[in-house]
């Protein structure tokens, strides 16, 4: 047991001591650091610049009853998380981000951000998928935005605000482990280990406290709005250091991706009054949620578009997509609030919104479940027991305010809610413990991975795997699920594990090695994905983003429970019944009882 | 039970989505086994909505896995994948093969001005350096209970400015920057904009002094490159040129 000074480099590893480090710089991240980084010494270290982080990529808004247009208040905020997350939310942890969402959006707008104005100068405010007035009565408007790249604007400013504070990034450097130490035998972190992108070398990153703030894993699945780097490093990794993952069954599919590309089309255009359309025009969410229509959640809209598909109404050659309709709305009104969608529909689909309607189908696009952490964003090791020093938030932790389906403009507002906590409590932690010492060369199991692969003779092509395990995940693990159908991915996986041992890198090089990373990212997608369909296998039940074919409704009797996965055995042995156990953790209920989700 | 998906392969009875081959000719440079940057071609097959960035991944993922490029959210927001294609500054997730000449090769090459690392990657530091010394945050010292108020007109007159995604391609198109590793460059520049005309913000006459600086907005020779270079559609030369203006006469 050691500990090096900051900046020692001792067999080629530099050595790096800080009171405070976060992995990421996305949104929790960057936010959380804005909170550590006056207070004490914080290192933010990104695989990315991070102003590429996807936060950017999100659209719609952020939202938080201010009430600028309309009457509204954090408790119907509460009530329609919950409902949206069909019930296996943490009503404690969402009425905390309802609560604190207010404040999260002053905060936002006092650093810079420039959000769209009413005629009185204020936030202005939209409509958007089930947000509600009065315990969903009718939509309201509840969405903080900046036209349609809201996320870019979070990104933006907390970026701005970070160079403002002085925040010591460390840009493109890959974490790819994180060092645990028993201590009077309770594992607690020491640091991470990280890899630099421009030379190939290694870093170990000590911290008195260290966040994961690492954003999700859309690739598993080939249709998703996510970035080509979200990858799930930072949740494979704590899963591979034995600590569990909740609720990893729930995905999130949009409703309105690009068809053919899965580019995100804001449900802001809904919010403005987009309207779904199938082949033969209909209006079909109208039969599906009379009070709302297209202003449904997202796992119920992504499901109705998919029966209209699988019912014969779809559009174009192949009957396989279905039409949003923005035609009816004036071009000024387009070109103010929904800029940038349009552009996406022009640039990759050639299609003119104005007067066409565009081509849209269910994308991957978010994680609900990850690294299970309480509303202090400290990270769980089981139900209850705090790891202590180890945080995380934003969409790679679970808390849980989004339970089995996250509400639009939830996660902006998560990121802002638990990233500041989770800096506050991160930085108060840091200021009275002491740093944990370091093992004998813990840049070593990192370092044997990254040799191995750069010196390999693979034959195996990483590209071809990881198209494998995408296609097989859209086709059975995607909407609509069965155990047929998850069983059949799970053999995918399988097989892919097998292969994977045989991975071939090209690139022999230590410089900018991308190649390399990316055997090493299919790695986390293959274990993500696992975890995925394993829990997705045991929840035999319909609840939110989880759609059992076999079982269509929700048993609240059986599976109103969080999932708990742990990692057994070898994380990288082929059957998965070897090295995965499951089990459940009570969801908080305070004062909203389970009933049926009708809009 | 069916399984079928919303994203099920296509019957067989569908005719196959017909396919073209392209010569992408990539600007080679591995710091480890070249001396010198070289053009090197990759034969490629592709549909026709394909991207350039979806031409280099197939190079990547299936010839020549060193040819390395940033690229993250893959539909022109991230600003990752600023390259020269046929020698002009564009987002490679941005650009439709079909919208280029596919009957000849295709050019990819680094953005120009800032140091060579590999391939298509270039040091990003001296750019986001000069970005830093703008100050490109609020400084505002009253502190409001709720937001600050600010009317639409307000808002929208650094709007265009607010959309900057970082990317360079402004910058690295600049015949000035390019020349003079000093000049702060259009991006910079841009991102001083978007808080000198924020009615919220109290700090622009610092921001117009470091801007009239020596390395600053004078050095610009309004030749539009950085405008036409923008893939957010950002008035580039417009907007250093109400810099220039609020530094003669006062901002407006």
């Amino acid at each position: 047991m050691t500990d090096y000074a900051d900046g020692t480099v001792v067999d080629g590893v530099t050595y790096h001591q800080h009171d405070v480090v976060i992995v990421g710089a996305g949104g929790a991240g960057m936010r959380a650091a804005i909170e550590a980084g006056p207070k004490a010494r914080t290192a933010v270290i990104s695989k990315l610049y991070p102003t590429r982080s996807h936060t950017g990529a999100a659209q719609g808004g952020m939202a938080a009853a201010l009430a600028n247009v309309e009457e509204d208040n954090w408790e119907w905020h509460t009530f329609d998380t919950i409902k949206g997350g069909d019930y296996l939310v943490d009503q404690d942890a969402a009425e905390i981000l309802a609560k604190e969402a207010i404040d999260a959006v002053y905060d936002l707008e006092n650093m810079g951000l420039p959000f769209n104005r009413t005629p009185e100068g204020k936030i202005d405010q939209r409509r958007f998928g089930g947000h509600t007035r009065d315990h969903g009565k009718a939509p309201v408007r509840r969405a903080c935005y900046a036209a349609d790249r809201t996320g870019h604007m979070i990104l933006q400013t907390l970026y701005q605000n970070c160079v403002k504070h002085g925040i010591n990034f460390f840009n493109e450097y890959y974490v790819l482990d994180l060092v645990m130490v028993e201590v009077d035998g309770v594992k607690r972190p020491s640091a991470v280990v990280a890899y630099e992108l421009a030379t190939g070398d290694l870093h170990v990153f000590q911290g008195k406290s260290i966040i994961f703030a690492t954003g999700g894993f859309g690739k598993i699945f080939k249709t998703t709005s996510n970035a080509h780097t979200l990858t799930g490093d930072g949740v494979g990794i704590i899963w591979r250091k034995g600590l569990p993952l909740e609720d990893m069954e729930f995905f999130q599919f949009h409703p309105t991706g690009l068809a053919g590309l899965g580019i995100l089309l804001s449900e802001a255009a809904r919010g403005e009054g987009a309207i779904l359309r199938n082949s033969e025009g209909e209006r079909f969410m109208e039969r599906y949620a009379p009070t709302i229509k297209d202003l449904a959640p997202r796992d119920i809209v992504a499901r109705c578009m998919a029966t209209e598909i699988r019912e014969g109404r779809g559009g174009g050659p192949n009957k396989d997509y279905v039409y949003l309709d923005i035609t009816h709305l004036e071009p000024a009104v387009i070109d103010a609030k929904l800029p940038d969608i349009t552009e996406f529909a022009r640039t990759y689909l050639g299609v003119e919104p104005y007067t066409e309607p565009v081509p849209v189908l269910p994308t991957a696009h978010y994680a609900m479940g990850g690294i299970p952490t309480n509303v202090a964003a400290e990270v769980l090791s089981d139900n209850t027991t705090v790891v202590p020093g180890l945080y995380a938030a934003g969409e790679c932790a679970c808390v849980s305010v989004h339970g089995s389906n996250r509400l639009g403009t939830n996660s902006l507002l998560d990121i802002n809610v638990f990233g500041k906590r989770a800096g506050n409590n991160a930085v108060e932690y840091a200021l009275t413990a002491e740093f944990i010492p370091l093992p004998d060369d813990p840049a070593k199991p990192i370092r044997e991975l990254v040799e191995m692969l750069r010196t390999s003779n693979g034959t195996e092509r990483m590209s071809t795997m990881r198209k494998e395990l995408q296609d097989s995940m859209d086709r059975n693990a995607q909407v609509y699920r069965t155990e047929t159908s998850l069983v059949e991915v799970t053999k995918v996986i399988e097989n892919l594990r097998g292969r994977y041992k045989n991975v071939m890198v090209q690139d022999k090089g230590k410089r900018f090695n991308t190649d390399l990373l990316e055997a090493i990212e299919l790695g986390f997608l293959l274990d993500l994905a696992e975890v995925l369909v394993y829990s997705a296998l045991y929840r035999k039940e319909s609840r939110g983003g989880h759609f059992r074919e076999d079982f269509p409704t929700r048993d609240d009797e059986n599976y109103m429970v969080h999932t708990m996965a742990y990692l057994t055995g070898d994380a990288h042995s082929e059957d998965a019944g070897d090295h995965i156990k499951l089990e459940t953790k009570p969801v908080v209920v305070t004062r909203y009882q389970p009933m049926e989700r009708k809009y | 039970m069916s399984t079928a998906t919303v994203n099920s392969p296509p019957a067989p009875a569908e005719a196959p989505i017909p396919t073209f081959t392209v010569t992408m000719m990539v600007r080679r440079f591995n710091p480890e086994v070249d001396e010198e940057p070289r053009w090197q071609d990759f034969d490629v097959e592709l549909y026709p909505t394909d991207r350039v960035l979806d031409a280099l991944h197939k190079i990547k993922w299936e010839q020549d896995g060193s040819l390395t490029f940033r690229r993250s959210c893959a539909h022109g927001v991230c600003g990752s994948d600023a390259m020269r294609i046929n020698g002009r500054n564009r987002l490679a997730c941005k650009t439709l093969m079909k919208d280029l000449d596919i009957t000849k090769p295709v050019y990819v090459e680094a953005i120009k001005g800032l140091p060579l690392e590999k391939y298509l990657v270039v040091d990003m530091e001296p750019f986001f350096a000069s970005y830093r010394e703008v100050q490109p945050f609020l400084q505002a010292s009253s502190k409001p209970e709720k937001e600050r108020i600010q009317s639409a007109e307000q808002r929208a007159r650094f709007d265009d400015t607010t959309k900057c995604i970082l990317c360079a391609a402004c910058t690295s198109s600049c015949p000035v920057f390019w020349t003079d590793g000093q000049y702060f460059g259009p991006a910079a520049i841009v991102n001083a904009h978007r808080f000198i005309f924020d009615s919220r913000d109290e700090a622009s006459s610092v921001r117009l002094d470091i801007l009239n600086d020596k390395e600053g907005v004078w050095r610009c020779r309004t030749t539009f490159n950085c405008s036409e270079a923008c893939p957010r559609g950002i008035q580039v030369t417009q907007a250093i040129a109400e810099v220039k203006q609020a530094i003669m006469f006062g901002k407006r």
